[in-house]
């Protein structure tokens, strides 16, 4: 039996992504609400020696993927939707040691374009250490390899 | 606080147009594997197209997470050697456009320092694949910075 579930399918679109895996990436959560993926701490993603704290790069890529995948719970059928524009605003860095959570979801979706807002954070959503807004273009069900992709995700693919 | 002595690394580094040894010292600029080389008094930035930073499986393509970190990497690097900022860099905000798709090839990136105030700067990146009149993608960035409390002898 095929695991149809948004978290499945999350779960299969993540593993996808190599560069998403080279960071270790995993889906914590998926529903129709948003999308919230985990982020682990490792001494290859640090950009500040000093204090051994996160890259921002690195928590651009986890926002960029959950905005992204975000687009998942609110579309029903799977489109490929690459960012149009990403804005990242940092609250304060990232604290060594700890795993890092990027939730995002869906606020406007229309004809052409989907947007999403989102944040990252480690303990507490409420004080997050980036507030983020992306914005997607929906190139619809018919591009190249989309539909391949699309079957694969629902597990129906080779 | 970045000491005298690293001051001393950079500026050395900068001269000798050698800035291995100040990527070395940050781990996320080895694993996307960022490549810094200088063209007259400005700064080039390279990306080598690598497997591991492939976010699009269909095209392929680069994750754009890793352009974004690639430019704002620049940026950070860029400010290090040119503003002569007591402290690391910090970065504000990051913005970025996506233009075109990223393919799996090298990339380059180069900034643009447009206002450089005592506390905040404001950088401008551009990353291209073939031709630099066909950018990627633009992005602009806010860092704080730390003047000098005396002048560096």
């Amino acid at each position: 039996m095929i695991d149809t579930s948004l978290q499945a399918m999350a779960q299969r679109f993540l593993s996808a992504l190599r560069h998403c895996q080279v960071l270790q990436m995993r889906v914590h959560h998926a529903d129709a609400q948003g999308m919230t993926l985990i982020l682990p701490y490792s001494t290859q993603i640090v950009g500040n020696p000093q204090t051994g704290a996160v890259h921002g790069g690195a928590i651009t890529t986890l926002m960029d993927t959950t905005c992204g995948m975000a687009t998942l719970c609110v579309l029903p059928e799977f489109e490929v939707c690459p960012t149009l524009d990403l804005r990242i605003d940092y609250m304060h860095p990232a604290e060594a040691g700890k795993d890092i959570f990027g939730h995002a979801y869906c606020y406007r979706v229309s004809r052409d374009v989907i947007f999403t807002r989102g944040v990252a954070y480690q303990d507490d959503p409420e004080q997050p250490i980036a507030q983020v807004v992306g914005t997607f273009m929906r190139l619809g069900k018919g591009i190249k390899g989309g539909l391949n992709f699309a079957n694969t995700l629902k597990g129906s693919g080779q | 606080m970045i000491p005298p002595e690293v001051h001393q690394q950079l500026r050395q580094a900068h001269a000798e147009g050698n800035y291995e040894p100040l990527l070395r010292l940050i781990p996320y600029a080895g694993l996307i594997g960022i490549q810094c080389s200088r063209q007259g008094d400005d700064l080039l930035f390279c990306l080598p197209a690598s497997q591991d930073n492939i976010g699009n499986p269909l095209l392929p393509a680069i994750h754009g997470g890793v352009i974004a970190g690639f430019m704002e990497l620049s940026a950070a690097l860029y400010l290090l050697i040119f503003s002569e900022s007591a402290a690391i860099p910090k970065i504000i905000d990051f913005s970025i456009d996506y233009l075109r798709a990223g393919h799996y090839r090298d990339t380059y990136a180069q900034c643009q320092l447009w206002r450089q105030g005592r506390r905040v700067t404001n950088v401008a990146i551009t990353a291209w694949q073939g031709d630099p009149d066909e950018p990627i993608a633009t992005a602009r960035a806010h860092f704080k910075i730390e003047e000098m409390t005396s002048p560096l002898k």
